[in-house]
């Protein structure tokens, strides 16, 4: 065991540590954003509104997230006229290529997990709604989405946790977040077991808290299917 | 008891470190990179081919045992050969300090110094001032990441790829302004092609010990005495029988053997 | 059959399609069916060992999908491949030593390919046995209660009622965990096997079109994916004989 590699190296890990959870709270961030509209268009039952929006769910739900993130940082330079772009400055550099990649992709399965949320609401709820009059924006509103979400938050909350673990892959396009610090790490000392253990320790432990937060989430938003307390 | 965990305990020393194991070398495995051209790079079709290639080759047929080639990327190219997946490493690596501390090396097979590139009218200087918030891009845990890291670390931004093919591919579509490489390596699988074509070298040649080390070397298992002497009396060899000269000749028009 | 796909593909891709890429593709799939039977095998096993009433059995099976699905596969991989090497070639070493030559092992290759389907098994096992553990848990006991009713063993109540059932209450969690799993074969290029993504790499970068290389092989995941959709929508219909959907 090689304690001294890791221990004069943990500065690195904690600077990976924090590159990973801004990536991660960021996309997350961006993708739930981007993934109501979404989810919404692919809910729709015209088959114009709802093609594009499904095209992409299963373009990002289909596909790696490397290879997604590959597209971007060196598909996309190989045009002159996307390096000539504005765009050039943010495609540029690898930490933006990375969060584009895995906001696409997480809006990707988001849309997909709200959209099942969406199907599933109650007729009652939405005749009901109707019958009082609301309109169909009033109705999403008041009325689906916020029953929705509900139903979506445990397969979100594993969305999360799939979310943390695939940004691993950002190591890969030289950023240094947790995982491309333990590369670093292993490639200096040559101490594979311990520098990736350190790193999949500091993921084990962002996991565990990911799970804790929902699990409170979960309490505080089905506290009304609980039964009441004496 | 203390005595079957003390053999416990040495048991699990020894396998975390390795344990002397002594071989005749009829068969030889030697790791090499595969994405370093013109030392060696893989054809399209799945052929190893390039100058450490050639020179493993060489040095296999001068021992007299049968070899394969076993192609490692870089950051796994020393655990690998710890883990017994090849007994040598032929891949130009550079004989350091940091490196000894796990591996043996035989004699220096060649040496050439290191330089940096720059995008041509790009008119960066090499200097601390010159190179002021720019970004270098070099081979992970190479020489070259030690020397721009101590030299230059306060100054630049660096980036570290696994593969030098990798930092070429950045250089070219703008995300590096210097790269730092080997000179020879730069040059043959860099400048000189298509991709390059718009890059220079820019700067004096390093070659200080204290980071590029005596040269590249052959790493082999410290337990593994025997076959670094073997392979340092093949070196002699193929320096004096012509062989060495032949190989030189089919990929530089220079001696790369250095001083 | 390979002048015929030679031809066919000749020019896609600049020449890489047929064979480079597609070599690759078949790699991938290779992997990832291994990966599946090792996971299907692991997964059954610790749904077993979590319905199991043997504390030490539930213990080991609770770690084992813990510490799995909290850490990334890539980096799992990178434990398994570049520490399992070692860890499994010095205790040869070691062995040799102390028999006297009579036992161990001087070498054995732990190739990528193995390591891969080593860790792709290893992870998705964890993910399959949850996923079979909730499909045992949902037969209703009635049914299994109505097995033993008849007199059956506790074997043939589980071959025979419990495990169909719970393979089509399983299906769509298994589904789910197939389509992820033959992504995730993608993570092997990173430690140098050479699957359609590492092979897109090498071609794309070699004719500077990363772009059209890499949204290929996307396209060529679609299929696979695609194809999966197909073989799952059977096994379900299969699976589900005798239950009435609306």
């Amino acid at each position: 065991m090689d304690v001294e590699a890791i221990v004069s190296n943990l500065p690195l890990y904690l600077e990976g540590l924090w590159i990973t959870v801004q990536l991660v709270v960021l996309a997350l961030a961006a993708g739930l954003v981007l993934s109501v509209p979404i989810a919404i268009a692919a809910a729709s039952h015209n088959p114009l509104v709802y093609a594009l929006p499904k095209t992409y769910i299963y373009f990002f739900r289909g596909t790696p997230l490397l290879v997604q993130m590959f597209i971007i940082y060196y598909g996309f330079a190989q045009f002159q006229a996307v390096q000539e772009s504005f765009l050039w400055p943010v495609l540029k550099e690898a930490y933006w290529c990375a969060l584009i990649a895995f906001t696409l992709n997480t809006a990707g399965y988001t849309s997909e997990i709200l959209r099942g949320a969406i199907r599933q609401t109650a007729f009652g709820e939405i005749e009901a709604a109707k019958a009082c009059g609301m309109s169909a924006a009033l109705v999403y509103r008041r009325i689906i989405l916020p029953s929705a979400f509900r139903r979506a938050l445990p397969a979100y909350g594993n969305e999360v946790i799939f979310m943390l673990h695939g940004s691993a892959v950002a190591g890969v396009i030289t950023i240094v977040d947790l995982f491309g610090a333990a590369r670093i790490v292993n490639s200096r000392h040559f101490v594979p077991f311990e520098s990736f253990i350190t790193a999949g320790v500091f993921y084990l432990c962002l996991t565990f808290m990911i799970i804790w937060a929902f699990k409170r989430l979960e309490k505080r938003w089905f506290a009304y299917l609980r039964p009441r307390e004496e | 008891m203390k005595k079957i965990l003390t053999a416990a305990v040495t048991a699990a020393a020894l396998i975390l470190t390795g344990a002397a194991s002594a071989k005749d070398w009829k068969t030889i495995r030697i790791g090499v990179e595969g994405a370093y051209p013109p030392f060696s790079s893989l054809t399209t079709s799945g052929q190893l081919v390039g100058f450490d290639i050639d020179i493993a080759l060489a040095l296999c047929k001068e021992i007299g045992a049968t070899c394969s080639l076993v192609a490692q990327d870089w950051d796994g190219i020393i655990p690998s050969l710890l883990a017994r997946k090849y007994d040598a490493i032929i891949a130009s690596m550079s004989i350091t300090e940091e490196r000894k501390k796990k591996v043996a090396f035989t004699k220096k097979y060649y040496n050439t110094p290191a330089k940096f590139a720059r995008k041509k009218g790009s008119g960066i200087e090499i200097s601390k001032a010159g190179m002021a918030g720019k970004v270098v891009g070099v081979q992970r845990a190479t020489t070259h990441d030690n020397f721009i890291t101590e030299e230059f670390g306060d100054a630049v931004e660096i980036k570290r790829y696994g593969t030098q093919d990798e930092a070429y591919l950045d250089a070219v579509s703008g995300r590096v302004d210097l790269l730092l490489a080997d000179s020879v390596a730069m040059d043959d699988g860099f400048l000189n092609t298509d991709n390059g074509k718009d890059w220079e070298f820019v700067g004096p040649g390093y070659s200080e010990v204290k980071y590029f080390g005596e040269g590249a070397g052959i790493a082999i298992r410290k337990q593994d005495q025997d076959l670094v002497d073997l392979f340092n009396k093949a070196i002699d060899a193929i320096r004096a029988n012509g062989t060495y000269q032949k190989i030189n000749a089919k990929y530089f028009e220079f001696d790369v053997y250095g001083q | 059959m390979h002048e015929f796909l030679t031809s066919l593909f000749s020019g896609v891709l600049d020449g890489y399609l047929y064979p480079f890429i597609l070599e690759g593709m078949l790699l991938t799939i290779e992997l990832a069916l291994l990966s599946l039977v090792l996971a299907l095998a692991l997964g059954m096993l610790t749904a077993v060992a979590k319905l199991s009433q043997s504390f030490a059995a539930r213990t080991v099976a609770g770690i084992y999908t813990t510490v799995i699905r909290g850490v990334p596969d890539l980096v799992l991989m990178f434990i398994i491949f570049f520490g399992g090497q070692l860890l499994v070639n010095n205790f040869g070493a070691w062995l040799l030593e102390v028999s006297d030559e009579a036992m161990g092992w001087e070498y054995i290759e732990i190739s990528e390919f193995v390591a891969g389907v080593f860790t792709i098994g290893v992870v998705f096992g964890a993910y399959m046995g949850e996923t079979f553990r909730g499909g045992i848990l949902a037969v209703s006991r009635g049914e299994i209660e109505a097995g033993h009713a008849y007199g059956m063993t506790r074997a043939q109540v589980f071959f025979r009622i419990t495990f169909p059932a719970a393979v089509r209450h399983a299906l769509p969690g298994f589904g789910n965990n197939w389509l992820v799993l033959a992504k995730a074969t993608a993570l092997v290029s990173i430690i140098g096997l050479e699957d359609m993504v590492f092979r897109a790499a090498q071609a794309g970068g070699t004719v500077r079109k990363p772009f059209t290389f890499y949204l290929a092989v996307a396209l060529l995941y679609l299929v696979i994916t695609a194809v999966s959709d197909v073989g799952l929508r059977w096994l379900n219909k299969r699976y589900s004989v005798g239950v009435r959907s609306a």
